[in-house]
């Protein structure tokens, strides 16, 4: 006979925690309490030692979906012998003050059982929901997190529901968006003019997907916003989407009724399968099969589509067996998505065709999460929905200083620090785009009261016009600028807890560097509080800037230039067809070096090579040249091609173009010069790194920023790196700019560390 | 004067000095009040008078569509004329660099004299000095002012409120793509050329038919976007502007293109930027339209309670992308 005090941290409240452990506690015959406190879960057990053993592997393991463990510590206490039974015991009233928020979570396959299930009293209601699934994030006003502090406030609780909210034992206790049809939020159709069509569920239900069926627009609000959804298998009506949102390329995410359909449709083995099936239900990016029915226009030229499965009830009712939607988040290209009865019917009346609305207001919009698997390992590309607001373990931390780190500009996150804790924020966007920069600014306050953090130091990029960096001076506190790929690699860092010196090798678009230049192809000897600029990629001017990045062909026009003079027109290639008239002008901006900023980026090589090979000579949206070159790279086998290293003032500077000449000048298929570039970048990244490691004895090689979403390069470098690297990447963050304001917050946190000890 | 250089000798203060004043200067700017030839010009003037000064650097001195001179006079006018005044007298001072050709500062001081006569103001005093070869850039020029404040007019930021119309006065961009293209040698079409030019009496004219307008401000350095980020931080209100609404000449917009530029951002000499209660706007417009330096005025945007502070574009799709006040270089920032 035992008795042990447990205390579990992690995201343990509001998540169906307290029954679970009910639950176990009676299955062991082990008598106590549980209760939730401020610091997470605190509960006593008492029995026999081989019951409280059981008791403690089944907490880490058995813990409920939606819950995530980070610690459990355990004391012996004194035992209660005349304790008879097991008990949730009423919380203090100041707990869950510092409670985490959970992240809103897909339909549990209990509540989905009973909305399909006629005799159920939630037949068919959108809006069920139990501890283990539903929303959190999205409608969570302020803590602690109480029906009250949420939107579902205006909604009370029916006595059948009360009675389930009330009830330990239950599904549904404490469930704070508990509800049902004759007490919660419920569904309205409308037409694009703003008329109710219909609030009857089962017309709803069945005009909704009967007008998608005909190839209709339906703007439908789902969980952490808006949706356009859309056949797709209707290219004509894709394509009408695309034009009236203005978005021409990019791929678009469909949903499917199941991993049956899906598996019609793409590759999917059991690690997508999983991540699909999950709590989080992400977008996950799949192989397309070669006879793929989908429409064309979901993906073109895309050998590879993003999938997800029904999360929200509504999703389940309106997807029938073999049903793909398209369902991309609804906004106007580059904005966030929209979120607000008001704002969606203004913005979107002229996209939707149908209104699929309802009356539970979202607090805090978010979009869905996009992640892809590579050798069995999944990889975030954007972690919002279904992921934040769950916190990051910081093993640099400090527990006095909270950090607010600001992010990046494009794909921005902010970062919030809370003693070992670090809270990624969702996907906020483009922050130049005014509604989303109105949202970071939201979202920092919001993040700030419900986590309870007042931030006494703000971390920031180097680029000194970035929005993020003029928010963080704005705030007053004191400021710490992380060079952009320091802070890429600082967040592969702080995932592995690694504290010694490593070579880290950025790979990116463009950042901001040290010497004014715009830095993307580095190779860096540090730790999380400093750097060694020891390798780069040759800078290479960019002919108008900003303009540079959406135009691909400048900084092609400019290679060619270089090599062949005034001969270059002579030189057939793929770039000539995409130039626009007055294309020399770029080259003499270049020459003479107005206008034109230096750069190592490793990005901006994939973009001259797609317009060299006539892939890609100007984008529609970020990372398009790329992407597509990548694409057309998987058709070929790809051999070796030169490319020159060359050592200045102990500063080792690796250029391509040697690789551009063979490029323009050799004779093969474009699929086969794609596989060429991917294998030549990859050896002179593997070649650099060992050069490094000869240099330095550090064998711990970090990879991070933006380019290592690609998968072809990615593959190159693990297949060319021999045993004796250890090799470390994003796992927990994206390796693209989502994940920089993680660390920022985390070389921040370093510094002052190491600051202090210097004292 | 036979000279065909600026020599150290012009600044002396002798016999040379009074060559370049009385041969070049003098004749060229001639009126009753520089005829005085005092230590300095006494002038008739109303109680309430604007001032203002400004030192012109260009490179280079000549252009499409005026010189340094040109700007000198317009730049003075123009300021003296956003203030609500009617600009009256200027002086200049010259700083000329050893060597400079004698026959291009007859051409830049003929030039002072025809804006100075389209402007209908005087040029009543003046100063030359003369440095060192390789202490210039060939000639600086500076030019003080001051004009008749027109009565009841009040302008002034903090008079913008919310829901005002922004009327800017033609295309934008002109100067600095004629600049751009002339220092850096990049081919440009032979029609664009430099805006530069005298406000005065568009101004004036504006004034008469709604003397209440907000405030105006001339959009020089920075071009329209700092004016507009300046006007609503004074303000305390925000702006919305639309990009489809914004006035660009096809060849000036093909050229920023190309270079990476946004003509928001571009520096125009000759163009204002006016915000008015929308009940003026029409009368202001008709005014404008009837005027060579406003016939292609027109409403860009208006201001808004929601956002002080902020300036938004609404792009042609839909979106609004915001416009900041840029610290020094446009740095991408795209990653
Ligand atoms: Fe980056
Ligand atoms: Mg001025
Ligand atoms: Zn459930
Ligand atoms: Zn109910």
């Amino acid at each position: 006979m035992k008795r042990l005090s447990v205390r579990v941290r992690g995201i343990v409240q509001g998540v169906g925690f307290r029954p679970f452990v009910y639950r176990l506690a009676r299955e062991n015959n082990l008598t106590g309490f549980v209760l939730n406190d401020d610091d997470g879960v605190l509960m006593e057990i008492q029995g026999i030692e081989t019951s409280l053993d059981v008791m403690l592997k089944e907490l880490s393991y058995e813990a409920p979906p939606a819950a995530s463990v980070m610690e459990i510590v355990t004391a012996e206490k004194e035992i209660i012998a005349s304790e008879k039974d097991f008990t949730i015991k009423k919380s203090p009233l100041a707990a869950l003050r510092k409670a985490f928020i959970s992240p809103d979570l897909a339909i549990c396959a209990d509540c989905r059982k009973e909305i399909m299930d006629k005799s159920d009293r939630r037949y068919h209601y959108p809006f069920t929901n139990c501890t283990n699934c539903g929303p959190r994030f999205s409608i969570v006003e302020d803590i602690p997190y109480d029906r009250r502090n949420t939107t579902m406030k205006t909604f009370s609780m029916c006595s059948k529901c009360r009675e389930e909210y009330a009830q330990p034992q239950d599904r549904r206790f404490h469930a704070q968006p508990n509800a049902c049809n004759s007490c919660g939020p419920q569904y309205k159709l409308l037409n694009n003019k703003g008329t109710v069509i219909s609030i009857d569920n089962e017309i709803i239900l069945e005009s909704a997907r009967k007008a998608i069926k005909k190839g209709e627009i339906i703007a439908l609000k789902g969980i952490g916003g808006y949706h356009l959804v859309c056949d797709a298998y209707n290219n004509s009506a894709i394509l009408k989407l695309r034009n009236r949102k203005k978005r021409f390329d990019k791929a678009l995410a469909v949903m499917a009724d199941s991993v049956d359909t899906i598996k019609t449709l793409c590759i999917v083995n059991a690690k997508e399968e999983s991540l699909l099936k999950s709590p989080s239900a992400p977008i996950v990016l799949l192989a397309k099969k070669e006879n793929c029915a989908l429409a064309a226009a979901v993906a073109p030229g895309n050998c590879s589509i993003g999938f997800m499965l029904p999360y929200a009830p509504i999703h389940c009712l309106l997807l029938q067996k073999g049903d793909v939607f398209v369902m991309t988040s609804a906004n106007l290209s580059e904005e966030p998505i929209a979120y607000e009865e008001e704002d969606a019917l203004e913005r979107l009346a002229g996209i939707a065709d149908h209104f699929l609305i309802h009356d539970r207001r979202i607090n805090m919009s978010i979009d869905d999460s996009v992640m892809q698997v590579v050798k069995n390992e999944a990889y975030y590309i954007r972690r919002s929905r279904g992921f934040a607001p769950a916190p990051l373990f910081l093993s640099s931390c400090n527990k006095q200083l909270s950090v607010f780190a600001a992010g990046s500009q494009l794909k921005n996150t902010f970062c919030l620090t809370d003693g070992n804790k670090a809270i990624l924020s969702h996907h906020i966007g483009d922050l130049a785009n005014k509604a989303a920069y109105d949202s970071y600014r939201k979202a920092i306050n919001h993040y700030q009261k419900i986590f309870s953090i007042q931030p006494q130091i703000a971390a920031c990029d180097l680029h000194p016009e970035y929005f993020s960096t003029k928010y963080a001076l704005a705030t007053g506190l004191p400021l710490i600028k992380i060079q952009h790929h320091h802070a890429h690699i600082v967040s592969v860092l702080a995932e592995n807890n690694i504290s010694e010196k490593v070579i880290g090798v950025a790979l990116d678009g463009t950042g901001y560097g040290d010497d004014g230049c715009l830095w993307g192809g580095e190779f860096f000897l540090c730790d999380c509080t400093s750097y060694e600029r020891l390798a780069h990629f040759s800078y290479l001017p960019l002919p108008g800037a900003s303009a540079a990045i959406k135009e691909p062909w400048r900084l092609a026009a400019y290679i060619m230039h270089s090599l062949y003079g005034k001969k270059m027109l002579e030189k057939e290639c793929g770039l000539w067809k995409s130039v626009p008239e007055n294309w020399s002008l770029a080259v003499q901006i270049a020459e003479k070096g107005f206008n034109s900023p230096l750069t190592s980026s490793a990005g901006r090589i994939f973009d001259a090579v797609s317009a060299v090979l006539g892939i890609r000579g100007r984008i529609n949206y970020e990372g398009q040249a790329a992407i597509e070159l990548e694409q057309i790279a998987a058709a070929g086998n790809g051999s070796l091609l030169p490319y020159e290293s060359k050592e200045k003032n102990g500063m080792c500077q690796i250029d391509f173009l040697p690789m551009f000449r063979s490029l323009i000048e050799d004779d093969a298929a474009i699929s086969e010069k794609a596989a060429s570039f991917h294998l030549t970048m990859a050896a002179a990244v593997v070649d650099t790194v060992r050069i490094l490691k000869k240099k330095t004895g550090v064998r711990k090689i970090v990879l991070s920023g933006g380019v290592f979403q690609n998968l072809l390069l990615l593959k190159n470098i693990f297949a060319l790196l021999e045993d004796d690297f250890s090799v470390y990447i994003n796992r927990k963050v994206p390796a693209n700019d989502g994940g920089l304001s993680f660390g920022q917050a985390a070389a921040a946190c370093a510094i002052i560390n190491k600051n202090r000890g210097l004292l | 004067m036979e000279d065909k250089f600026i020599t150290m000798a012009h600044g002396a203060g002798g016999v040379k000095s009074r060559e370049l004043v009385e041969e070049i200067m003098v004749p060229a700017f001639d009126n009753e009040y520089l005829r005085q030839m005092h230590d300095g010009a006494k002038l008739p003037v109303k109680n309430n008078i604007a001032f203002t000064t400004d030192s012109y650097v260009v490179k280079p001195l000549f252009f499409n569509g005026g010189n340094i001179g040109k700007l000198a006079v317009c730049g003075t006018v123009n300021d003296l004329a956003m203030t609500g005044a009617v600009p009256k007298y200027i002086s200049v001072g010259m700083i000329l660099e050893e060597g400079f050709p004698i026959k291009d500062l007859r051409t830049i001081v003929d030039t002072m004299s025809q804006a100075a006569a389209e402007a209908g103001i005087y040029i009543v005093t003046g100063d030359t000095k003369v440095v060192n070869k390789n202490s210039g850039d060939g000639i600086f020029i500076n030019t003080a002012g001051v004009g008749n404040l027109i009565d009841g007019c009040d302008i002034a930021p903090r008079n913008v409120k919310p829901e005002m119309d922004i009327i800017v006065s033609g295309y934008l961009g002109d100067h600095a793509a004629a600049i751009m293209a002339l220092r850096h040698n990049l081919q440009l079409p032979d029609t664009l050329k430099s805006d530069c030019a005298p406000l005065n009496k568009l101004v004036y004219k504006i004034l008469q038919t709604a003397p209440k307008i907000a405030v105006m401000r001339d959009a020089t350095r920075g071009g329209a976007a700092a004016v507009l980020n300046e006007i609503a931080a004074q303000a305390g209100v925000g702006i919305i502007i639309d990009e489809d609404n914004l006035p660009v000449r096809k060849e000036v917009r093909g050229f920023c293109d190309i270079l990476g530029f946004d003509p928001i951002y571009l520096a125009n000499e000759g163009k204002m930027v006016i915000f008015a209660d929308k009940t003026y706007s029409s009368r202001i417009l008709a005014v404008m339209h009837k005027d060579v330096y406003g016939k292609n005025a027109c409403i860009i945007g208006s201001t808004n309670s929601i956002a002080p502070g902020e300036v938004g574009l609404r792009t042609a799709i839909g979106g609004i992308r915001i416009i900041d006040m840029p610290a020094g270089e446009q740095i991408p920032r795209i990653c």
